[in-house]
């Protein structure tokens, strides 16, 4: 499929700031494609040149086949834009403001039918000062649609929403992909990333340090799945001696490592001989979150910096 | 330049401005109390004496300087000689501003050393009836003391010396404070709407993410400032009916309402939306905007003919109001509505006009929607 953004090599310096170090990826048409990273790893300046709002020091940069920077006008009637905190006209209410985009963006959208789309008909007669957080990113949401976009951006969409409102802006990522559009989302949320992304990037200190499916990433990243056990220190010594393999005792609970599947069982059958009560068991496989806190804990000890391709 | 998108921005600012409470208040309602205020202030300030404006046709001889010097101790009236040689006085007094004036024919010491009747020509402003009464009862009651000194010397039924000729009016309506505070304060709120409220938005809005969020749009900063102009044009329009409704109704004010008047209001408001836009969008921070639209403001505020005439300053002082823009908007007015002179309000547009074209074209060119970062 072809790609609706190309970006190779983009730089971004600050006076003194580099923000963005050189970051390659491309987004596929028609997919959701997630920026995860902690706050000042480089995610809006990403996607503010990408949106035409900031000019890039060095790289490439196609959206829709157009150069933001320089072809913004022509971008900006295909494209549409949830920048990190929405700010509008406090006096006005959402349905003014959909009208007033539809003749600014000269677009035949219905208000109502947009604003019940995010959810928001309900004040659609409400000013705009009056909204909630969340209410304030819906409209966001509602006037990036008015004009059809054919890519959308949203700049941390849920940051300091209640889990209510995440939710209904979620259902209305899904559907833009649901519509063919290609979304391009950040977030400092693991759970929005994996919930929403068909990929995603971590970036980190202005540089991408893992990229793929999530299911890629945690098998490129990840530590092996694991087998915790509720039980006294003495287990994990015996299991030492016993099968020679490295068990940990952590908070209350051993640890061993799982090479395989079937690796679980002889360690449980060890800890069935070893006459040590034990209360009970998980077996975990590492999460995005697991890798992302190690990579980024990782990167920020100044050790191993890792580009893992995708 | 597209309408429907400068008509749809037109909508978003009538609506932001009508649901503020304060800016309407500011716009509109607080015109009315300065006028009041300072109508009633110098209403009655004005009214302790009036000028009185003598041409001394007996070319300075002592007995009309001791008339004149008896009539200025009355301290009814002050007299002030003049040295003009006008056609027709009425018009000239009227044309200056005069409410009074007196002319005191060639052959009045001659005639009072011959017993003879001198008559005296005075003009009065028929709407002025306090400074009409004082003017004539002064004349009157020196004139009655020379009379009667005169006769003392003389026969008892002598004629008088001194007479009272039929009162004259002055040319035209004369003005009064109030008068020319209409055009002031006309331009008192031409210059403080826009200009206050214009650096606030540039500077919030750019805070707030707007500019930005409308950068995305179609819509063009062109589009975007001339929606404002055209409503700034629409509330100066509300705004100076408001304030002339007042002077005339509560103060009896005299104005000419005239076509002429309209292109003042329409490029006045079109140079102060620009300048307000250009101050906010030259500083960094909306603290810095406050403090650039107030130095840019608060001068021209007092200092361009709003409360007082630029005529009655000093000469350093009025060079200093013919340097701001603001005077010329509010000269022009006073021109067209007050002393019928089409010719030197027509360069005072011309100025305005020009000041509006470069300080337009350089808001639009430093205003950014986005910033360069
Ligand atoms: N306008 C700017 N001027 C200077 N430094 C900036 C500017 N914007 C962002 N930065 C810096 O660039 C880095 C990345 O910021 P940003 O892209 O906003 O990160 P994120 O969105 O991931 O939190 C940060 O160190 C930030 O301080
Ligand atoms: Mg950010």
């Amino acid at each position: 499929m072809a790609a609706a953004i190309e970006v190779q090599g983009l730089v971004k310096r600050y006076a003194e700031v580099v923000a963005v170090a050189g970051v390659d990826f491309d987004v596929p048409a028609g997919t959701v494609f997630a920026f995860l990273g902690p706050n000042g790893a480089g995610k809006t300046t990403t996607v503010e040149i990408l949106e035409g709002l900031r000019r890039r020091t060095e790289g490439s940069v196609a959206v829709l086949g157009l150069d933001p920077w320089t072809e913004g006008e022509k971008l900006h009637r295909r494209i549409g834009v949830i920048p990190q905190e929405f700010g509008f006209f406090d006096k006005i209410t959402p349905k003014e403001a959909v009208e007033y985009y539809r003749t600014l963006f000269g677009s035949a959208v219905d208000p109502a039918e947009l604003l019940a789309r995010v959810e928001l008909l309900d004040k659609a007669d409400a000013r705009f000062d009056t909204l909630s957080g969340g209410q304030k990113q819906k409209l966001g949401l509602a006037l990036s649609l008015t004009n059809d976009p054919e890519v959308c951006f949203l700049d941390e969409p849920t940051t300091g929403l209640d889990p209510h409102a995440r939710r209904a802006i979620w259902s209305v990522i899904r559907s833009l992909r649901g519509d063919g559009r290609t979304v391009f989302l950040t977030t400092h949320y693991l759970d929005e990333a994996q919930q929403l992304a068909d990929r995603v990037a971590i970036i980190h200190g202005g540089r991408i340090i893992a990229s793929g499916t999530p299911g890629e990433i945690i098998r490129a990243n990840g530590r092996p799945a694991r087998l915790r056990v509720a039980a006294p220190p003495e287990l994990a010594g015996f299991l030492r001696k016993e099968l020679g393999i490295e068990a940990r005792f952590e908070d209350g609970h051993v640890e061993v490592d799982l090479g395989d599947k079937r690796d679980a069982l002889r360690v449980l059958s060890a800890i069935e001989r070893s006459g040590i009560t034990w209360d009970s068991f998980t077996t975990q496989d590492d999460t995005l979150e697991d890798v992302f806190v190690r990579m980024v804990g990782r990167m920020d000890d100044g050790a191993l910096k890792s580009e893992v391709p995708p | 330049m597209k309408p429907a998108r400068i008509g749809a921005d037109l909508r978003v600012v009538v609506r932001s401005y009508t649901r503020n409470p304060v800016a309407l208040f500011f716009s509109l309602i607080f015109p009315i109390i300065l006028i009041g205020l300072f109508g009633l202030i110098f209403s009655t300030i004005g009214s302790t004496s009036t000028t009185l404006i003598v041409l001394n046709e007996d070319h300075d001889s002592p007995y009309s300087q001791e008339f004149l010097s008896a009539l200025d101790n009355t301290t009814l009236v002050s007299v002030q000689p003049v040295n003009v040689t006008p056609s027709d006085f009425g018009t000239w007094l009227g044309q200056n501003g005069y409410s009074a004036g007196m002319i005191i024919p060639d052959g009045f010491e001659a005639n009072a050393t011959n017993n003879s009747t001198t008559n005296l020509t005075l003009f009065v402003n028929p709407e002025d009836a306090t400074a009409e009464g004082e003017v004539v009862s002064a004349v009157q009651g020196v004139a009655a003391s020379f009379n009667l000194e005169a006769k003392c010397g003389h026969a008892t039924d002598c004629a008088p010396v001194i007479a009272l000729a039929p009162l004259h009016n002055v040319g035209r309506p004369i003005y009064t404070y109030i008068d020319y505070l209409i055009p002031g304060l006309i331009g008192f709120s031409i210059l403080t709407s826009p200009m206050f409220s214009l650096v606030e938005i540039s500077s919030s809005y750019r805070k707030q993410g707007i500019f930005r969020q409308l950068s995305l749009t179609p819509l063009t900063r062109g589009e975007w400032l001339t929606a404002r102009v055209v409503w700034y044009i629409l509330l100066t329009f509300v705004a100076a009916l408001i304030v002339i409704g007042t002077g005339v109704y509560a103060f009896g004010a005299h104005v000419t309402l005239t076509l002429g008047m309209v292109p003042f209001l329409v490029v006045g408001p079109f140079f102060f939306v620009s300048l307000g836009m250009l101050c906010g969008t030259v500083s960094k921070t909306p603290e810095a905007a406050a403090l650039i639209g107030n130095i840019v403001t608060f001068p021209m505020m007092f200092l361009s003919g709003t409360f007082f005439q630029v005529s009655s300053f000093p000469p350093d002082l009025a060079a200093v109001a013919h340097a701001m823009p603001l005077y010329y908007v509010i000269d022009g007015m006073n021109q067209v509505m007050l002393f019928q002179n089409p010719g030197r309000a027509l360069s005072d547009l011309l100025i305005v006009l020009a000041a509006s074209i470069v300080v337009f074209a350089l808001a639009v060119r430093l205003f950014q929607w986005r910033e360069e970062r």
